[in-house]
């Protein structure tokens, strides 16, 4: 399989430098994630996922080191990013929250219209899309923000913790749909979690970054065939030690914050 | 350890918290029957105090004389030219303050050159009352409408400038990189995420231009005018018609009342979406 590289970071170093203090968020980080793959992103709070994130969406410029994303189609739009905090408009009803992209899309009203409908069905708020995000729940501003990206049907979704603050049922519920989406449109995902169990269940890739300063201390392939199920994944040994693996990588480098931090 | 206690042990939690609903409901009412009953006692007061002579009637002239002085005023007209041309000015003098105002406001925001060359002279402009530059107003404007509308313009242009350039630079920056990402162009942006986003602390400038507005109306037609509600007090008092004078001030307190009842009206009607809406 000789997938083409979809996004290439090369030695992308950020530094945020504020009244004097100058703290390195991201350090050399280089990476390349092939067209159509699921990567996951995972490290201690605070190593920079959301930084790097916000550089290949165009809202971060790198200290230093440079990056690609390659584009297939001229029409679509190349990212959209599912924000950590959310971003749902709170002066725009469930539905137009929705439509957002496609709007500045300039798409047909027709489409929009349909389009939103479909997502807002997909994510469960159908009923609710007349109303303004001060009336839901903080999972739920979470799923209008997943529908408003998964809608503008980009080449590449950045998502940041997308799923965090969802009950277990809906989480898995929009998993699968996450999947089936990516199965179907063979989209790149750059994807965020604190979840070792959500990055197994959904992953090609995960990269795991250390503390701060991010840097990647390793690239595991995850190579379970696919339609996954919890309790396969549950039960298969290999992905047990995975798990460990990176349950002990995130341990030592938590601590290593914190007592870097003291 | 210790307990919230709840008093009654036989009652169902619906009853417990239908009674609390009732208890608030009644409370509610109070309120609601003293705000009402607190001018009908002052009112009360005055009349009796005036027609005793425990106060000076010819100073306060009880209630039902100024009543009767304001329907005498309806049949001749007077009153109606007063107040036509009073409230002409308020509403022209401050759409012509706040349109303005509002424009330049969300440049402001929006630009940051813009802000950083108009804002000293928002800051040195705004402390001067509008009222001390009257004379130059007339100077320059005649003593006609136009000085009036500009006096009012002036005051009310101030408020909203600044409520909205502050409105639009409070924007979460997490709303500007959403749209950002999304590819807003700049026409969008403005419309879904500046105007939108400004336009709580907008309203609360526009609110305080219009108090502005009609307190400066007042003081502008008290001092060059030959017509209008300051004008009708200001010449009642020097023709010592009491009771006139009244009617005029009562008529501003009304229009005070008035105005901010409709401004958050449509404040309500323009932001279904606030927290507390
Ligand atoms: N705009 C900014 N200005 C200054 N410092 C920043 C800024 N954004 C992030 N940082 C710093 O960069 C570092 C990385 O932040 P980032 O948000 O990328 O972490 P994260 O890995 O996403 O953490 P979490 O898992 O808690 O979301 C932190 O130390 C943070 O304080
Ligand atoms: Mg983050």
């Amino acid at each position: 399989m000789s997938r083409q590289t979809k996004i290439k970071l090369e030695n992308v170093t950020k530094v945020f430098y504020k009244r004097g203090n100058s703290v390195t968020a991201i350090q050399n980080i280089s990476a390349e994630i092939k067209d159509g793959e699921f990567v996951c992103l995972i490290g201690p709070s605070g190593c920079g996922k959301t930084t790097l994130l916000k550089i290949l969406a165009g809202l971060e410029t790198p200290s230093l080191g440079r990056y690609s994303i390659s584009r297939d189609s001229k029409e679509k739009p190349l990212q959209s990013m599912v924000f950590q905090e959310k971003g749902v408009f709170p002066w725009l009803t469930v539905a137009e929250n929705v439509a957002f992209g496609l709007k500045m899309q300039k798409l047909p009203r027709a489409y929009v219209k349909e389009r939103t409908a479909y997502f807002l069905e997909k994510v469960g708020l159908a009923q609710f899309a007349k109303r303004y995000p001060k009336e839901l729940s903080g999972g739920m501003k979470q799923r209008v923000s997943i529908a408003r990206a998964f809608a503008n049907d980009p080449e590449i979704l950045l998502m940041d913790e997308p799923f965090a603050a969802l009950d277990e049922q809906n989480k898995y519920i929009l998993q699968e749909e996450l999947l089936n989406i990516w199965m179907e449109t063979k989209k790149t995902v750059l994807f965020i979690t604190h979840s070792i169990d959500e990055a197994l269940m959904l992953s090609d890739r995960i990269l795991l970054m250390s503390a701060q300063p991010g840097k990647i201390a390793a690239d595991k392939t995850i190579d379970l065939p696919r339609p996954r199920h919890v309790e396969q994944i549950r039960s298969d040994q290999n992905v047990a030690k995975q798990f460990v693996e990176i349950w002990k990588h995130l341990q030592t480098e938590v601590q290593r914050s914190r007592l870097q931090a003291t | 350890m210790e307990f919230v206690k709840r008093a009654d042990r036989e009652k169902s939690p619906e009853e417990i918290e239908r009674d609390e609903w009732e208890r608030q409901k009644a409370k509610q009412r109070l309120k609601q029957a003293m705000t009402i009953a607190s001018p009908i006692f002052i009112l009360l007061l005055w009349e009796m105090l005036s027609r005793t002579e425990i106060i000076d009637s010819r100073f306060f002239p009880p209630p039902t004389a100024i009543v009767a002085a304001f329907f005498n005023m309806i049949q001749t007209g007077t009153l109606f030219d007063h107040l036509s041309i009073s409230l002409l000015r308020i509403v022209g003098g401050f759409l012509l303050g706040a349109i303005p105002g509002i424009v330049l406001g969300l440049l402001m925001g929006m630009y940051a050159p813009f802000r950083h060359f108009f804002q000293p002279l928002v800051m040195a402009l705004m402390p001067i009352p509008t009222l001390a530059l009257l004379p130059i107003i007339i100077i320059i404007f005649g003593i006609g409408e136009m000085s009036k509308l500009v006096t009012i313009a002036g005051s009310v242009f101030f408020p909203v400038v600044i409520n909205t350039a502050a409105g639009v630079m409070n924007i979460e920056q997490i709303y500007v990189d959403v749209a950002k990402n999304y590819g807003a162009g700049s026409k969008d942006f403005f419309f879904q995420v500046a105007l939108p986003g400004a336009l709580p602390v907008m309203f609360e400038g526009i609110q305080m231009g219009q108090a502005i507005a009609l307190l400066t109306i007042v003081a502008a037609e008290m001092m060059g005018a030959n017509e209008g509600i300051g004008y009708l007090i200001w010449t009642s008092y020097k023709a010592f018609v009491i009771t006139e004078m009244f009617v005029g001030l009562i008529l501003i307190s009304f229009f005070g009342y008035f105005f901010s009842l409709l401004l958050r009206w449509l404040q309500a009607k323009l932001l279904p979406w606030r927290e507390n809406g």
